[in-house]
């Protein structure tokens, strides 16, 4: 059996809208990086997606989101996972996001935020940095 | 208490964050992980652990989740193991199971973990029976084990579950692959998924017919059920059989067959530790080595080296 540590992943898509072409290409891109990539599929309330990553026991979770109910959606997110003791998980997110709502999505502790166009090597490169040490 | 003791503790608690972690350490296989079982180990043996395997596109997941909402219907606590592959080439892997289940997901009754293989033969990853030792000792009433795989792979399943269920779906083709696998030995249950299509009949004949061809006088005859995973039609059936077959385990013909399979689990136990120490030998005495270089130069064949190492190695001192 192998014992080196495998970098978990939750993609979650939060709320209505059903494009997931993107949440699917930056899957596909991080399992290629080797990563163990767990996907929900469309429409998850954020109650589903903090409990799946307490299940799964995810290093790092990516919400994709192209409603524009970030501003609700989100921060209802990171609240639950503060009250299920999981804030040692790595969180951003990417879709379409309003440049002036980045501080804010920000400041409730989404490290960072993907818009389109964005390149799969920044992303992965950016998991890769910013995953939390754990043991 | 060290952290693996307080995780142990939690597991046997029912804390969820706990059962997460301690799959965790499992899986990543630290000097932890044998601990953490010889800790919950006595508290094991109470879930009834059921398989399902068959081909993908089956039904497999969608199939669970009306299992797991019948279970819950009868107030019985789930767990649920979904191990699909880890890809060759990256190391990585796309666990996607859950999407079928996510509406599970925020019960309290049911917990639902996603494995990759981490590229272990068998359709089963390595961690997946420790990790069903955790679910069983936090106190769930069953645990289902779904592994990916048509052909021999998925006979490895047998080696976690009591109950194995083989689903099937018509027009996949797959009558003639069952056949090859030998499933007819570890199914318990037959299941040809997606019955409201055509030809599930003929699928249903297809898995009798071969049943027939099996000479040896089984005290469980597998049944063969039909069931719409989408409607949930056949399902409560399903667990009916699940049940029976678990009665079936608690009497003295099936405890025969629980005794056979760990036999079966012993012997494979010692033929891998038998095979890696050869190896090492080999590989100390350079021998393997030598005839790595021979194969690569189409001097020998790989089986006929096989032999001939084997040959040297086992020769009784006279």
């Amino acid at each position: 059996m192998q014992s080196e540590r495998k970098i978990r992943v939750l993609v979650a898509k939060p709320g209505l809208d059903s494009h997931d072409r993107g949440a699917k290409v930056v899957a596909r891109a991080l399992r290629d990086a080797g990563m163990e990539v767990i996907y929900t599929g469309l429409r998850q309330t954020p109650e589903q997606i903090v409990e799946t990553a307490l299940q799964e026991d995810v290093d790092v979770i990516g919400l994709s989101i192209l409603s524009g109910a970030h501003k609700t959606l989100f921060p209802r997110i990171m609240e639950l996972l503060k009250q299920k003791g999981l804030t040692d998980m790595l969180v951003f997110a990417g879709g379409i996001i309003p440049e002036e709502d980045l501080p804010e999505m920000k400041k409730i502790g989404i490290k960072e935020i993907f818009g389109p166009g964005t390149r799969t090597e920044t992303i992965i490169k950016f998991v890769l940095k910013n995953v939390p040490k754990r043991t | 208490m060290t952290k693996t003791e307080e995780i142990a503790q939690g597991v046997l608690a029912g804390d969820r964050r706990s059962i997460a972690k301690a799959i965790t350490i499992i899986e990543n296989n630290t000097s932890e992980a044998q601990k953490l079982i010889s800790s919950i180990y006595p508290r094991t043996g109470k879930a009834h652990v059921v398989g399902l395997t068959g081909p993908g596109g089956s039904g497999k997941s969608t199939l669970i989740e009306k299992i797991v909402r019948e279970y819950r219907r009868k107030d019985k606590k789930v767990g649920i193991v979904a191990v699909d592959p880890t890809s060759p080439f990256s190391g990585g892997a796309f666990l996607g199971d859950r999407i079928r289940m996510q509406e599970l997901s925020t019960d309290q009754g049911v917990f639902i973990r996603s494995m990759a293989t981490r590229n272990c033969l068998g359709g089963i990853a390595k961690a997946t029976k420790d990790a069903v030792k955790v679910l069983d000792a936090a106190g769930n009433d069953v645990v289902i084990v779904e592994t990916v795989g048509a052909g021999q792979s998925e006979v490895e399943i047998i080696k976690v579950a009591q109950t194995t269920v083989v689903v099937f779906a018509p027009g996949l083709g797959d009558e003639i692959q069952a056949i090859k696998a030998g499933i007819t030995e570890i199914a318990d249950i037959f299941v040809v998924n997606k019955a409201d299509r055509e030809n599930a009949d003929k699928a249903v004949m297809d898995i009798q017919a071969m049943l027939q061809l099996n000479n040896k006088e089984n005290e469980w005859k597998p049944p063969i059920l039909k069931t719409t995973a989408i409607t949930g039609e056949g399902v409560p059936q399903l667990i009916e059989k699940i049940e029976e077959h678990r009665r079936f385990l608690g009497k003295e013909v099936g405890r025969k067959r629980s005794v056979w399979k760990i036999e079966a689990e012993l012997t494979e136990a010692i033929k891998e530790r038998v095979a890696s120490s050869i190896i090492e030998d080999l590989k100390k005495e350079g021998k393997f080595e030598k005839f790595l270089q021979k194969i690569m130069e189409r001097q020998i064949d790989p089986a006929s080296a096989a032999e001939k190492l084997l040959h040297e190695k086992l020769r009784k001192p006279s």
